[in-house]
């Protein structure tokens, strides 16, 4: 089993190394001392001026035991998470199977689907806050022209949430461009055989389409959700997490601790709450995959 | 009456409801129709941005909305836009941007060629190393690279944003490039090596000649990337003469006001928004190319 070691290797392991010394530089100093430090930071009060003080787990008991804001916070984000990423993933799917279809002007309907994703978010929050407007957004304008009572998007409680989330379902051009291949992979001899066994169209979706796409629908699921929990711009730009704490997200009350209030041992502890919720939840994900991702070239 | 027997004895009548010429004619004029529905929806918030940047005062205020502006006032795009000064956020942007993309080039070529091209003991260890490095929240790096920078006498400048990426840290790149220089075959780089090529040599005479497409993708995605970055410039840059269009569009915000100067508003972020869409019409088919190799086989 042991395998001689040779110069020979010695000289590629060499090379190997030099090639990604790059990352191996950037790994060390962006990556991993960033991460034991901010471990380090938090458990400690340090407000920058003066040096960072040990103080145990006191953050972490801080955050679960007394923060009511916190808590506010944490079913935000999971909110945003749980119902934002299969809400994108369903619209891109669907979307992505409607494209698939043999049709005249697909290049621009698929231009039209995948616009939104190019425009930045800080323009966005803008067309947005425009077309949430109350009184004259293009939504509110055409439901006062019929006389009914307008609908306060980003100014409820409510509605703040789902209004965010209805923008992240308008943006899911990455994801679409994703499903679009997978679906091109769909053996067209398996939706034939289905189809000669009687199968519908509907359960030829459901018990062929959507088996074979699985793979990329981890995939676009996984990335996802990482992305979510970190969600930010938007919810910063468009409601600052209002009204009344409805949208203050994990990144955005991150950030006002960290760069407002400056507390950088308090935020720290937060941000590896998050980092361990991202790995639970990644874990969960790969997990339940076994029992639901069908991979093509698996024999063994 | 003759007729309608004749329809009613044809073969079709044996066949399902659905796949009868009359019913299919219908259902493809409600696939029509659903589609230029969705398609409007999507295309909603954009056309009335546009539609609104091009309006006068009265016209953005009426009950239902104008979508068709007349008069059409183009003359808002340079009094919205000069009332900031919009071409230093854009030449900002520009150069951040562009140094973002060389650094990701250079870095992740290099990367990516060791982690491919090379066999060497411990090699994929380190690539699921890289790889598992997704997987962790920026928000966690954010406050030590904050500080780090600061020390560094960094902050208020580009650095933060542009040297990381000479450092290969973003693995979406890395593992993106790996994949496409996998596809190579190994015969070519073999026979260069047999001819006293070094590694560095066969990178640069036969590789990258053939990753063209894949490098302009992550170019792209980096540019698109930097144009877009809001938390990056707004942790690092405190002053307005180095704000990109993502912190100058705020700028523009705060000036206008809620409310009232919607037209210019829209302007600015039409502004913001058409070179983005412009490069994407240039670069379509590589960018979609790109991003569908990344997705897959995984």
């Amino acid at each position: 089993m042991s395998q001689q070691w040779t110069p020979a290797q010695t000289r590629s392991l060499l090379k190997g190394l030099a090639f990604i010394s790059p990352w191996l530089v950037g790994f060390a100093g962006f990556v991993l001392y960033p991460i034991a430090a901010s471990a380090y930071y938090s458990l400690t009060r340090y407000d920058v001026l003066r040096p960072a003080r040990f103080i145990g787990l006191e953050n972490y008991v801080e955050l679960f035991v007394k923060d009511e804001t916190f808590r506010t916070v944490l079913g935000n984000t999971v909110y945003l998470v749980v119902v934002g990423v299969p809400a994108g993933l369903v619209a891109a799917f669907l979307l992505a199977s409607l494209l698939n279809r043999k049709m005249k002007l697909r290049p621009l309907f698929r231009t039209i689907f995948f616009l939104p994703v190019l425009v930045p978010a800080v323009a966005s929050a803008e067309v947005w806050r425009w077309v949430y407007n109350t009184n004259y957004g293009v939504i509110n304008s055409v439901i006062k022209s019929w006389g009914w009572a307008v609908i306060p998007f980003i100014s409820s409680m409510e509605l703040a949430k789902p209004s965010l989330i209805l923008i992240h379902v308008w943006a899911q051009g990455t994801a679409i461009v994703i499903f679009l291949a997978a679906l091109q992979d769909v053996p067209s001899s398996l939706m034939d055989a289905a189809e000669v066994d009687g199968a519908n169209a509907l359960q030829r979706f459901w018990h062929v389409t959507v088996p074979i796409c699985t793979p990329a629908i981890l995939f676009v699921m996984l990335t996802g959700m990482i992305g979510m929990f970190q969600y930010f711009t938007l919810g910063w730009l468009l409601t600052q997490g209002g009204p009344n704490e409805s949208t203050e997200f994990f990144s955005l009350y991150l950030y006002r601790n960290a760069f407002q209030f400056f507390k950088m041992g308090y935020a720290s502890a937060q941000a590896w709450i998050l980092f361990i919720i991202i790995l639970a939840f990644t874990l969960l994900i790969f997990r339940s995959s076994a029992r639901w991702v069908y991979y093509a070239g698996e024999s063994d | 009456m003759q007729q309608t027997e004749a329809i009613a004895s044809s073969p079709t009548q044996h066949l399902p409801l659905s796949q009868r010429a009359p019913f299919r004619a219908v259902q493809r004029a409600l696939f029509y129709l659903m589609m230029v529905a969705l398609a409007l929806i999507f295309a909603g918030p954009l056309l009335w941005m546009l539609s609104t940047s091009l309006k006068t005062d009265p016209q953005v205020y009426t009950v239902p909305p104008i979508w068709i502006p007349n008069p059409i006032r183009l003359v808002n795009y340079p009094e919205a836009l000069s009332s900031r000064p919009f071409e230093i956020y854009t030449y900002n942007t520009l150069r951040y941007a562009l140094g973002a993309v060389a650094g990701a080039l250079i870095s992740n070529t290099l990367v990516a060629y060791g982690f491919a091209r090379i066999r060497w003991p411990g090699r994929d260890i380190f690539f699921i190393i890289c790889l598992s490095t997704m997987m962790i929240p920026f928000q966690v790096r954010m406050i030590p690279l904050y500080l780090t920078f600061k020390n560094l006498g960094w902050l208020n400048t580009y650095l933060p944003l542009i040297v990381p990426t000479f450092l290969g840290v973003n693995a979406y790149y890395t593992f993106l490039l790996r994949q496409f220089f996998l596809t190579i075959p190994s015969e070519l780089s073999d026979a260069a090596r047999v001819d006293g090529c070094t590694e560095l040599g066969i990178l640069i005479r036969i590789i990258l000649p053939l990753a063209k497409p894949a490098l302009a993708v992550i170019g792209l995605i980096q540019f698109m990337f930097a144009w877009d970055n809001y938390i990056g410039p707004l942790i690092y840059l405190n002053s307005e003469a180095l704000y990109p269009i993502a912190l100058g569009l705020q700028q523009f915000r705060t000036m206008f006001q809620e409310e009232l100067m919607w037209p210019y508003m829209m302007a600015a972020s039409t502004a913001a928004t058409a070179p983005v869409i412009i490069l994407y019409f240039f670069v379509q088919r590589t960018f979609v190319e790109g991003i569908s190799i990344t997705g897959l086989k995984g």
